[in-house]
């Protein structure tokens, strides 16, 4: 019997988009809450501080630590627990009985939640552009938006790494566990330079904080420590080892 | 000879300590209506999810159209069907099957698709919308809607009333009619003799019957006859009786027994003949579930 060719990988992975953009906004409030936590978040912590929120420099590193945390935290829930659902769910276990590989979905995954987390970014960056003194150059913004697409390739590892590897309420838990220390010591919250000498070292060994520099600097100039790209580089090929090793064996749902 | 749609070779697969399959072969040549019947637990879906690649075995080899089903390109003549709980709720019916259509190079139109499984006017609801029947037959329409060589079925039926189930049976048999390869499983053995061409009976992992419908059917077919014995029942001697493959108690304080027979009409005659003192006889079918158990019980015991 010949066997026919499959579709090819860039059509399907133009399907598999668009389903997961439709499965997402079927849902708006899903779509909302990414929206508002960073928001929120510069509303209530940036803003009120006039110290930070009066000087252009200090307010545009805050609204890049946040848009870090932005992504971040998209790239953890919507890949690790995002995977970690659809696995638990009866389809997706049909669809990998389709005749496609692992590529076109994993590409879907990816520009689905790279759409939501730059949408997630719009009310930030129109809060910190009304309410604060941030400011940036046309150059520098185009530049930024190109860095936190690099920046999240790590945590996009982690967060398949952690969606193929785990039932939906243990990968629940073990994002938020990873998400808010792991974004409080790379100083996404509060500022590291007014972290104490021993956890400014600390946090530096941190894809966080590594990310978290890269895209300061690309947003006001602030050069980052010479580790920061060493660092999430070597934090990028644990993740991705991590991702392909809980892909290739997961089977579905397993119960013991 | 043309080459096996299905080749099934030695295979084992384990699930910690539990053998769901255990040295299995087996092999399904193109245009084949194979029914799978066995008990829950059997195996049946474990060696399905072996042959769409979703798992792999821990020894032996799977061929799907002379390929490893693992990679994409082998799974092109295949349809599958999700468990009928497994739509995702907020697309739309139309949109599903679409979805699915476009992952094969020659895909059925999807407003003939719906037309044939009664779908057409709810294209536009939502799956999480349907009726746990309306579900069924999607699912059973994305197995087909890529036009493949060979359909996988995993209890198609299940939860289908009966204008449902002539619906899809007569979609299937179309399907088979031009060529179309089938492997369904499924607990009715009324579905199987319906359908079925051949059927591979498995339990606890085995192969245990692998025979066109009629000859296994006549294995299954067994009848339950229950009396109530004047005095303790001599089991042995029960045992011997025409065709007795299963005999057992179940009355508390009440000599009662029950005989799983493959020829109630000629154990009633025995025992009337003998003069055996009985009362309260009943004959019935027995279900596949007891037929499946006394099957078992005499392959253990052979």
């Amino acid at each position: 019997m010949s066997t026919a060719p499959t579709m090819g990988t860039l059509s399907l992975a133009v399907l598999h988009t668009r389903y997961q953009v439709l499965e997402t906004i079927r849902i708006p409030v899903a779509v909302i809450g990414n929206m508002l936590f960073p928001a929120l978040a510069m509303l209530f912590f940036v803003v009120p501080q006039r110290v930070v929120a009066g000087d252009p420099v200090s307010a545009t590193a805050a609204t890049g630590q946040l848009a870090m945390f932005a992504v971040m935290s998209t790239c953890l829930f919507s890949f690790g627990l995002g995977a970690a659902e659809d696995r638990a769910t009866p389809f997706e276990p049909y669809v990998r009985t389709l005749p496609a590989g692992p590529v076109p979905r994993m590409i879907g995954r990816m520009f689905t939640g790279a759409v939501f987390a730059l949408l997630g970014l719009i009310p930030l960056v129109l809060i910190a552009w009304l309410f604060t003194d941030a400011t940036v150059t046309p150059r520098q913004a185009v530049l930024s938006l190109l860095v936190i697409v690099g920046v999240a390739l790590p945590f996009l590892g982690l967060g398949l790494g952690i969606g193929y590897s785990m039932s939906p309420k243990a990968a629940i838990a073990v994002v938020q566990v990873v998400l808010f220390p792991m974004a409080f010591a790379g100083g996404l919250f509060m500022p590291p330079e007014i972290f104490p000498r021993w956890l400014d070292a600390f946090s530096q060994a941190l894809p966080s904080r590594a990310g978290r520099d890269l895209l300061v600097q690309a947003l006001t100039g602030i050069d980052p420590p010479a580790t920061s790209i060493p660092v999430l580089l070597g934090w990028g090929v644990l993740f991705a080892v991590f991702a392909v090793w809980a892909y290739r064996r997961d089977e579905g749902r397993r119960f013991r | 000879m043309t080459a096996p749609v299905i080749e099934v070779s030695h295979v084992t697969r384990r699930f910690g300590a539990v053998v769901a399959l255990d040295d299995v072969s087996l092999a399904v040549q193109p245009g084949e209506l194979v029914g799978m019947l066995g008990p829950n637990g059997a195996g049946k879906t474990t060696l399905l999810s072996l042959v769409n690649g979703l798992r792999k075995p821990d020894a032996g080899t799977i061929r799907l159209f002379g390929g490893d089903p693992r990679t994409p390109a082998s799974r092109v003549g295949l349809g599958s069907t999700p468990q009928e709980t497994g739509l995702p709720p907020t697309l739309r019916v139309a949109e599903v099957v679409d979805f699915v259509a476009r992952h094969y190079p020659n895909p059925r139109p999807t407003a003939r698709l719906l037309e044939q499984f009664g779908l057409a006017d709810l294209a536009r609801r939502q799956t999480g919308g349907l009726s746990g029947g309306e579900k069924r037959r999607l699912a059973v329409a994305l197995a087909l809607v890529g036009n493949p060589a060979l359909v996988l079925l995993d209890e198609p039926t299940t939860g289908l009333d009966v204008d449902g189930r002539h619906m899809l049976w007569a979609a299937l048999r179309d399907y088979h009619a031009t060529g179309g390869t089938i492997v369904l499983t499924s607990h009715y053995l009324e579905e199987v003799q319906a359908l079925a061409e051949r059927v591979v009976v498995i339990d606890h992992g085995h192969v245990l019957a692998d025979d066109a419908l009629d000859v296994v059917i006549g294995r299954v077919a067994v009848r339950r006859v229950a009396l109530t014995l004047p005095d303790a029942a001599d089991l042995v001697a029960l045992r011997d009786l025409p065709g007795v493959v299963d005999v057992s108690e179940v009355g508390n304080g009440v000599n009662r027994v029950e005989l799983l027979t493959a020829d109630a009409d000629a154990l009633v005659r025995e025992l009337v003949r003998t003069d055996t003192a009985f009362s309260d006889l009943e004959v019935r079918s027995a279900s596949l579930e007891e037929a499946f158990l006394a099957l078992t019980r005499k392959e253990v015991a052979a």
